[in-house]
């Protein structure tokens, strides 16, 4: 899977590393007080449901990169998807430590009885654990180890935007709207999966 | 007018202030980069002044939420399910002319003019606990009179066993009702002596100000021992009934919420927990404090459900 350099790759990546940085400093800037970014008055949970949505967005994101080169019969896309996967993961990690230290206040009693208790805490924590491996072995020399076992190993990542879109579900008191568009983006994803449904898109239907 | 000063007067904006310096504080290392930022005119109370007396007896000496949390962060559904969508909208709302339906088991029933309502109603100030459902809390200084006296007004009869209120649900005016999230229009309701508790309270203001559109303008319930969704806003019809109303939230979901909703620490909902809240812009910002049975008004209320399984009746 080595992407060929082209033009169009020199500004990709460091445009998609910009764009990766931006929702973290725009919560930098709000914890700052910059009135262009205002935090709401209750900046903890603020910062904590941005966070999650920051690592659902590059999460879904990631996912399309495949779907979007496909369609777009560009390889380029592929060489900013480790880029996008390991941002949803770093937003993944910073919403889990924002939760523990800062809306938990470092609690751990109460957060040990909310891993087993709240079931939209489980699923959440479950996404959390599949990205680790997953940020683990991104690496070009972990892709080699594995061969085609990344592949299959790195399928993981749908299971993670799942249980991801799960805890988003759980959560919400009444208005589902925002974590059902969620599920329908990983549904379209999903269904990209098929063979049938991709060979449709690339060739058009067959012809009678 | 008051002899004790009013949170109106309390509250400055160094509070708001030194509060975004503590938030910058742990951003940047010590860096007090929120100073350098001018006021928000979101902190500076707007709206009628209007005239009203103390009563200590009633309100909680701890500090106010600012103008600014009080009104810049509030579930009113009707504009949207964010807590942002109520400040941001309710500017369509219209106040006046209002008129509020007495209805049911009273022998005084009909519409009446807000003006009609309010007439004989001596205004206080009564700064309360508010305790969301979703564990976060405020202190707002509340400007009302006691529900009791003007349900008296009414003379609801004897077979009046409940009260129920109902919100506005006029979507020309209200762009949440598009979307179905409950079922419109938002109801609420109290058992008789629970409306007539002197903690009980009919607001019209915050903050010395005519209520903001967002907090419920220009007539809502204030329960401050209940979880904030009993406290129903913009309260177009009041009617005595012999059943125990069906209320919003109960319906939507029965589980989760009750027709009581008493603020109680040792009930759990069922996808989090209620022994805890964060006080909205208190003390050091992530810490949350101990939620108080009754929401801290046990000495005044529990009485009312003396014998009750509040684990049954939550």
């Amino acid at each position: 899977m080595s992407a060929v350099p082209t033009a169009a790759i020199r500004w990709l990546k460091p445009a998609t590393l910009l764009l990766c940085l931006m929702p973290a400093a725009w919560i930098i800037a709000g914890v700052a007080g910059a009135p262009w970014a205002p935090l709401s008055p209750n900046p903890v949970e603020d910062i904590l449901h941005r966070l999650g949505e920051w690592s659902l967005n590059f999460l879904v994101a990631t996912l399309a990169i495949s779907p979007a080169s496909e369609l777009t019969g560009r390889r380029e896309w592929l060489a900013i998807r480790r880029m996008l996967g390991l941002t949803a993961f770093s937003y993944a990690v910073g919403h889990f430590i924002w939760y523990v230290g800062i809306d938990q206040g470092l609690e751990l009693a109460a957060l040990a009885r909310d891993v087993v208790k709240r079931p939209y805490i489980t699923a959440g924590f479950a996404a959390l654990l599949l990205l680790l491996p997953l940020a683990i072995t991104s690496t070009r020399s972990w892709m080699r180890r594995l061969g085609r076992r990344w592949q299959r190993l790195h399928r993981l990542a749908y299971v993670a935007a799942g249980l991801g879109v799960l805890h988003y579900l759980w959560l919400v008191k009444a208005d589902l709207t925002t974590p059902l568009a969620y599920a329908l983006a990983l549904g379209l994803l999903l269904i990209w999966r098929i063979p049938a449904i991709r060979r449709l898109a690339r060739n058009g239907p067959p012809a009678g | 007018m008051s002899k004790s000063p009013l949170p109106s007067e309390l509250t400055p904006e160094s509070t708001w202030l030194s509060r975004r310096q503590l938030l910058a504080g742990i951003a940047g290392g010590g860096l007090t980069l929120g100073a350098s930022w001018p006021a928000s005119a979101a902190d500076q109370p707007t709206g009628k002044r209007l005239t009203f007396g103390a009563a200590p007896r009633y309100s909680t000496t701890e500090q106010a939420n600012t103008w600014e949390e009080v009104t810049t962060y509030n579930n009113f559904y009707e504009f949207g399910t964010d807590k942002a969508d109520p400040a941001r909208r309710a500017g369509s709302l219209r106040v006046s002319p209002w008129e509020v339906r007495i209805g049911g088991e009273a022998e005084v029933t009909g519409s009446f003019a807000l003006e009609d309502v309010l007439k004989g109603q001596a205004l206080e100030e009564r700064i309360y606990r508010l305790r969301c459902v979703e564990a976060w809390s405020m202190v707002i200084p509340w400007v009302g009179f006691p529900l009791a006296s003007l349900i008296k007004r009414f003379k609801p009869t004897s077979r009046a066993k409940y009260v129920r209120f109902t919100t506005l649900a006029d979507p020309a005016q209200m762009p949440g009702l598009r979307s179905p999230v409950l079922d419109w229009p938002y109801v609420e309701g109290l058992r008789m002596d629970e409306a007539m508790h002197p903690l009980t309270l009919m607001a019209v203001g915050l903050y010395g100000r005519a209520l903001p559109n967002q907090n419920g303008a220009p007539l809502r319930l204030v329960v401050p021992w209940k979880y904030g969704f009993k406290s129903i806003k913009s309260i177009v019809a009041i009617d005595f009934t012999e059943r125990r109303p069906k209320t919003s939230w109960e319906l939507a979901a029965p589980r989760e919420y009750g027709f009581f909703a008493n603020v109680n620490p040792d009930v759990d909902h069922p996808r989090w927990s209620q022994a805890r809240e964060r006080r909205i812009g208190a003390g050091s910002f992530w810490s949350r404090q101990a939620t108080l049975p009754f929401n801290g008004y046990a000495n005044e209320v529990a009485g009312l459900y003396r014998g009750m399984d509040l684990k049954r009746y939550f």
